[in-house]
C-alpha cells in the first residue's frame, strides 16, 4: 500500500475511535448510522460497482434484514440469532433475485430489481400480522455482548464500527482473491469472460447475494439502532438513494462507499444551517457532482493523473516539434 | 499460360512437420441458416493435434458463422462438432473453454480497466481449483509467473503494468492473443489476428503464432485454426487452408495445393 | 354499472395525463438512452411558471405557451447541453444519479423559493357536468381526454408521419446508422428532449386543476408515469398511452371496489406483474441478452 493510504488509514482509524468520545448523544447516534450505511452501500458497491449488475432494490434486503431481528428479538430470540438469521436469509432471496439477472437485459433488469422492491415493501406494509403492518415494530433492545451491555450510544457505536471494520475486511479479502478479477471481468466484457472459463452465471448471482447479506447486516443493526422500524425506511426512494450514494462514492472503488454514505447521511446533516434550502442544495451538489466527476468522488487521483499525463504528452510533443523546427532552420541556413 | 496463385501470391516456407494423428477437431456437415439465408451450408473438416489450420474465403463466405458455431455462441442446425473424440456440439463458450478451447475476438475484447498482467491472470485463473477454493487463493492464482513468461514472450513487458484500455490497437491485439493462450488451451481459434493491426507487426504475429505452436512454452502443442484475409500470412503459417465459398468448402489443402488450384483461383478473382 | 361506466371514463382522464409524461418518459430514454428521474419535477415546474404567470396577469393560454417557450429552453435545452451531453458516454449509472440529484433540487428549490402550500390553478374548461345515458361526466374529465389522446396521437404521428420524425426515429434506433445517412443527430436529441418539455408541460395544464399546484405534486405523477412506461413497454411509443390508461382507469376502479388506501399501490402491483411475466412490458419488443 502507498505510504500516503497508510497514512490516511490511520489517521481515520483514529478519528474513529477517539472522536466519537467528543461528540454528544446525537453526534454519536449520527456516526453510527452512517457506519450502517457504509455497510449497506458496500454490498451494493460489490453488486453494482465491481460485479456491473443493475440493482435498484437493495433497500429491500436492508428491509429485510431489519424486519428478521425485529421480528425475532419480539418472539423472543436473541439478537444474536436474528443477526446470522437475517444474512442467510438475504443470501438466499439474493440468489433468488440473481435469476432474474441472468435473462435479462440491463435496464429491464433495472426493472425487475425495483418490483421487487416495491412487492417487499407491500409485504411489510400489509401483512400487520407479521410486520405490524404501518404501525411497525417498536422496542427493539439492544443486544448484550459478553456481558457487556450496547444499550448505550457509545458502546452500540463501537460495536458497529467493529462490524464494520470485520465485514470491510472480508469484502477486501473477497476482491483481492481471484474473485475480484472474475468480478471485474463480468462487469467490463461478459462475452469475453465467458469464452474464458469465468463462470458468468454463478458470479452474477453471487454478487447479488453476497450484496444483500450486506445490506441485511446492516439492517439488522439498524433496526437496533433505532429500536423501531416501519416501512418507510425501505422504499425504492431509499433504494435509489444507495444507489446514489454507490455512484457518487465512486463504483468500483473500495471505499467509495464511505463517502457515498457520508454524503447521502451526514451532508444533508451539515447542510442543515442553509435551513428550507438545504435539500435545494443538496440535490443541486450531486448533479454537479456526477458532471464533474462521472465516476464518482474517488476518481479524482485518476482524473489529475491523466491531466498530468496528457499535459506531459503534450510538452513533450510540444518540445519534440520546436526541436524538428530548429533542425530545420539550422539546416536551412547552411544550405 | 495456366495461372496460378504463384503470381499472385509470394512463395511460403515449407514447414517441415505435417501434423498427424487422430484430430483434435473434427466438424461434420454443419449447417446454419439466418432465415432464408444458408450461412454454413454442410461444412465438414478435420483439425489434426499440433496443426495449424487456415480458413480463407470471400466476405461473406460464412467463415464467421462457422466460427461462432464452433465457439458455442450459436447453435448449429444440423451437423457435428467432436473435440478430441466427444460431442461438443451443444456446448456454450463456458463448457468449451473448460474443455481446452481457447479464442481471439475480430474485435478486441480485453479488459480495458485491468492491467495487462491482470487480464493474463484472468484469462485462466478458473481453470485452479475450484469457485470456493479460489476466494481463498492468492489474488494471482500461482499464475504470475506464467504470466511474465508469456509476457516476455509476446514482448510487452514495457506496458504489463498499465491498464490494457490504454495501450496502442497493435499492442491490445497482442493482449488479446496472449490470453487465448494462457490456459494452455488444446485448441485456439483465432479470428482475424491480423485485422487493423500495422503491416509492420504482422510479421511478428506470424513468428509468434509460428513460436507458439512449434515451441510451446508449456508443454503441448496446440492446435490452431485461423480466420485470416491477409493471403502472406496464411499461406506462410498454415499447414493446411480450407477455402469457403458461399457456406460451402470449396477446397481443403495444403497451401501449395490450394494456390494451384484453380477452382479457388476463379472464385477470387472471378465475378 | 353506470358507476364503472364513470370511474372508467374519468380514469381515462387520469390516464390520459400519465401517458402524456410516459410518452415524454419513453422518448427521451429511445433518443439518449437517458432514465429521467426528475420527470415528474418537469410537470412540476411548468405548473409554478404557469402560476407566475397568471399572477402576473397574462391569460392562460397565454402562459401555456410561454411555459413551453421557458420549458422548451430549460427543460430541453439546458437539461440536454448541461447535464445528459456531458454524461451520455459513461452509461446510464452518472445520468440516472444526477436526475435523482435534479429531481431533489427542482422539488425543494420551489419548496424553499416559492412556496410549500398548495396552489389551486385554473381549469381550461368550465365547471359542467354532462349526463350522458345515466352516466355523469364533468367536461374536464371529458376535455382532458381528449387533449391528452390528442396530443399523444399527434406527437406518434409526428413521429410516424414526417420527415424529421422519422429521422429522430432513426437516431433512436441506430444512431451510428443515422450520423452516416447524414442525420443531424444532436438536433434530433435536442427536438425529443423539447417534446417532452412540452408534453410536459400540457401534462401541467391539464392535471393541476384537479390536484392543485404544490412542490411534491412531481413525486406521485413521476413514479406512475414511469411505472405507466414499463408497463406499455419502453421501447415502444405507444406503449405508454396504454399503460398510462391502463394505470389510470384501474386506479380508479380500485380505490371505489376495493378502498382509496390501495389506490397508489395499483400501479405498483400492476406494474409487478407486468415485469414478472413479460418484463418488456405489454406492447414492447423483446431483447434478448446480446451473444
Amino acid at each position: 500500500m502507498k505510504k500516503l493510504h497508510l497514512i490516511l488509514l490511520i489517521a481515520s482509524a483514529a478519528l474513529l475511535l477517539v472522536a466519537p468520545n467528543f461528540l454528544k448523544n446525537y453526534g454519536i447516534y449520527l456516526l453510527s448510522y452512517w457506519l450502517v450505511f457504509i455497510i449497506a452501500t458496500m454490498g451494493l458497491n460489490l453488486t453494482v460497482g465491481y460485479a456491473g449488475q443493475k440493482s435498484l432494490g437493495h433497500a429491500a434486503f436492508f428491509g429485510i434484514g431489519a424486519y428478521t431481528v425485529a421480528i425475532l428479538m419480539k418472539a423472543g430470540f436473541s439478537f444474536w440469532f436474528g443477526l446470522p438469521a437475517a444474512a442467510l436469509i438475504c443470501f438466499a432471496v439474493g440468489l433468488i433475485l440473481g435469476f432474474p439477472a441472468l435473462r435479462v437485459q440491463t435496464i429491464y433488469l433495472a426493472f425487475a430489481t425495483l418490483g421487487f422492491n416495491t412487492a417487499v415493501w407491500l409485504v411489510m406494509r400489509n401483512e400487520e400480522w407479521l410486520t405490524g403492518g404501518t404501525f411497525g415494530i417498536n422496542n427493539i433492545a439492544r443486544p448484550e455482548l459478553l456481558g457487556l451491555s450496547l444499550e448505550g450510544n457509545l458502546a452500540y457505536y463501537y460495536f458497529v464500527l467493529a462490524v464494520t471494520v470485520i465485514l470491510a475486511l472480508l469484502l477486501w479479502g473477497l476482491l483481492r482473491s481471484p474473485w475480484g478479477k472474475a468480478f471485474t471481468a463480468l462487469r467490463d466484457n461478459p462475452i469475453r469472460a465467458e469464452s474464458l472459463g469465468i463462470d458468468i452465471r454463478r458470479y452474477t448471482l453471487l454478487s447479488f447475494a453476497i450484496g444483500a447479506v450486506y445490506a441485511g447486516i446492516a439492517g439488522a443493526l439498524f433496526a437496533s439502532l433505532v429500536n423501531f422500524i416501519e416501512p418507510a425506511p425501505f422504499t425504492v426512494a431509499s433504494s435509489i438513494m444507495m444507489y446514489l450514494m454507490v455512484v457518487v462514492g465512486g463504483p468500483g472503488y473500495f471505499l467509495g462507499p464511505v463517502l457515498g454514505a457520508a454524503v447521502g447521511v451526514i451532508l444533508p446533516e451539515w447542510l442543515r444551517f442553509a435551513q428550507a434550502w438545504y435539500l435545494f442544495v443538496f440535490g443541486a451538489a450531486v448533479v454537479l457532482l456526477m458532471i464533474w466527476l462521472p465516476d464518482g468522488l474517488l476518481s479524482i487521483p485518476e482524473r489529475l493523473r491523466a491531466k498530468r499525463q496528457a499535459r506531459e504528452a503534450s510538452a513533450a510533443r510540444a518540445a519534440a516539434a520546436q526541436q524538428a523546427a530548429s533542425q530545420a532552420k539550422q539546416l536551412g541556413a547552411q544550405a | 499460360m495456366s495461372q496460378s496463385l504463384d503470381t499472385l501470391l509470394p512463395q511460403h516456407t515449407h514447414h517441415h512437420d505435417r501434423p498427424q494423428g487422430a484430430p483434435v477437431l473434427k466438424v461434420s456437415g454443419l449447417k446454419k441458416a439466418y432465415g432464408a439465408i444458408q450461412a454454413v451450408g454442410g461444412v465438414s473438416f478435420e483439425v489434426r493435434p499440433g496443426e495449424i489450420f487456415g480458413v480463407i474465403g470471400p466476405n461473406g463466405s460464412g467463415k464467421t458463422t462457422l466460427f461462432n458455431s464452433m465457439l458455442g455462441q450459436i447453435t448449429p442446425d444440423e451437423g457435428r462438432i467432436e473435440l478430441n473424440g466427444e460431442d461438443v456440439t451443444q456446448l456454450g463458450p463456458l463448457e468449451l473453454n473448460r474443455r481446452g478451447v481457447g479464442r481471439t475476438f475480430q474485435t478486441l475484447q480485453v479488459f480495458g480497466k485491468m492491467s495487462v498482467r491482470d487480464n493474463l491472470i484472468v484469462a485462466a485463473q478458473e481453470h485452479q481449483g475450484t469457485m470456493f477454493s479460489r476466494m481463498f487463493a492468492p489474488t494471482d492464482s500461482g499464475l504470475g509467473e506464467k504470466a511474465d513468461a508469456l509476457i516476455d514472450q509476446f514482448r510487452i513487458r514495457h506496458v504489463a503494468h498499465k491498464k490494457a484500455g490504454e495501450l496502442s490497437y497493435g499492442q491490445q491485439k497482442l493482449v488479446d492473443i496472449a490470453m487465448a493462450f494462457m490456459s494452455e488451451p488444446d485448441l485456439v481459434l483465432l479470428d482475424e489476428p491480423c485485422a487493423g493491426v500495422n503491416p509492420s507487426l504482422v510479421g511478428g504475429i506470424s513468428t509468434l503464432l509460428k513460436d507458439l505452436n512449434h515451441n510451446p512454452r508449456f508443454g503441448k502443442r496446440s492446435s490452431f485454426v485461423v480466420i485470416e484475409h491477409n493471403m502472406d500470412f496464411v499461406m506462410d503459417l498454415c499447414h493446411r487452408i480450407m477455402v469457403m465459398v458461399e457456406g460451402k468448402v470449396m477446397a481443403i489443402g495444403t497451401p501449395e495445393e490450394i494456390r494451384g488450384n484453380k477452382q479457388v483461383l476463379d472464385a477470387y478473382l472471378g465475378n | 354499472m353506470t358507476d364503472f361506466l364513470q370511474l372508467f371514463l374519468s380514469g381515462l382522464s387520469t390516464g390520459a395525463i400519465y401517458a402524456l409524461a410516459a410518452l415524454g418518459f419513453t422518448l427521451l430514454w429511445q433518443a439518449s438512452g437517458t432514465i429521467n428521474f426528475a420527470q415528474g419535477e418537469f410537470v412540476m415546474l411548468p405548473a409554478f411558471m404557469m402560476l407566475a404567470f397568471l399572477s402576473a396577469g397574462l391569460p392562460l393560454l397565454v402562459s401555456f405557451l410561454l411555459a413551453c417557450l421557458v420549458a422548451i429552453a430549460v427543460l430541453g435545452w439546458a437539461f440536454k447541453r448541461g447535464v445528459v451531453d456531458p454524461l451520455f458516454k459513461y452509461g446510464m449509472m452518472p445520468i440516472v444519479v444526477a436526475s435523482i440529484g435534479l429531481s431533489i433540487a427542482m422539488r425543494n428549490g420551489v419548496r424553499a423559493g416559492y412556496s410549500a402550500e398548495a396552489h389551486s390553478f385554473p381549469s381550461l374548461f368550465a365547471d359542467q357536468i354532462y349526463n350522458i345515458a345515466g352516466v355523469t361526466v364533468t367536461l374536464q374529465d371529458i376535455g382532458t381526454f381528449v387533449l391528452a389522446l390528442a396530443l399523444v396521437l399527434a406527437t406518434q404521428a409526428f413521429l410516424a408521419k414526417t420527415v424529421t420524425g422519422r429521422a429522430m426515429q432513426a437516431v433512436a434506433q441506430n444512431t451510428e446508422s443515422a450520423s452516416v445517412l447524414g442525420i443531424n443527430v444532436p438536433r434530433m436529441i435536442f427536438y425529443t428532449f423539447a417534446i417532452n418539455a412540452v408534453l410536459a408541460v400540457a401534462a401541467a395544464l391539464l392535471v393541476t386543476p384537479t390536484y392543485l399546484a404544490k412542490f411534491d405534486m412531481g413525486e406521485s405523477l413521476g413514479t406512475k408515469a414511469f411505472f405507466a412506461a414499463i408497463i406499455g413497454g419502453f421501447n415502444n411509443s405507444r406503449g405508454a398511452l396504454l399503460g398510462g390508461l391502463i394505470v389510470g382507469v384501474c386506479e380508479n376502479l380500485a380505490a371505489a371496489y376495493i378502498s382509496p388506501a390501495y389506490k397508489d399501490a395499483v400501479a405498483l402491483v400492476i406494474f409487478m406483474i407486468v415485469i414478472l411475466f413479460k418484463p418488456q412490458g405489454l406492447l414492447g419488443r423483446k431483447e434478448e441478452r446480446k451473444v
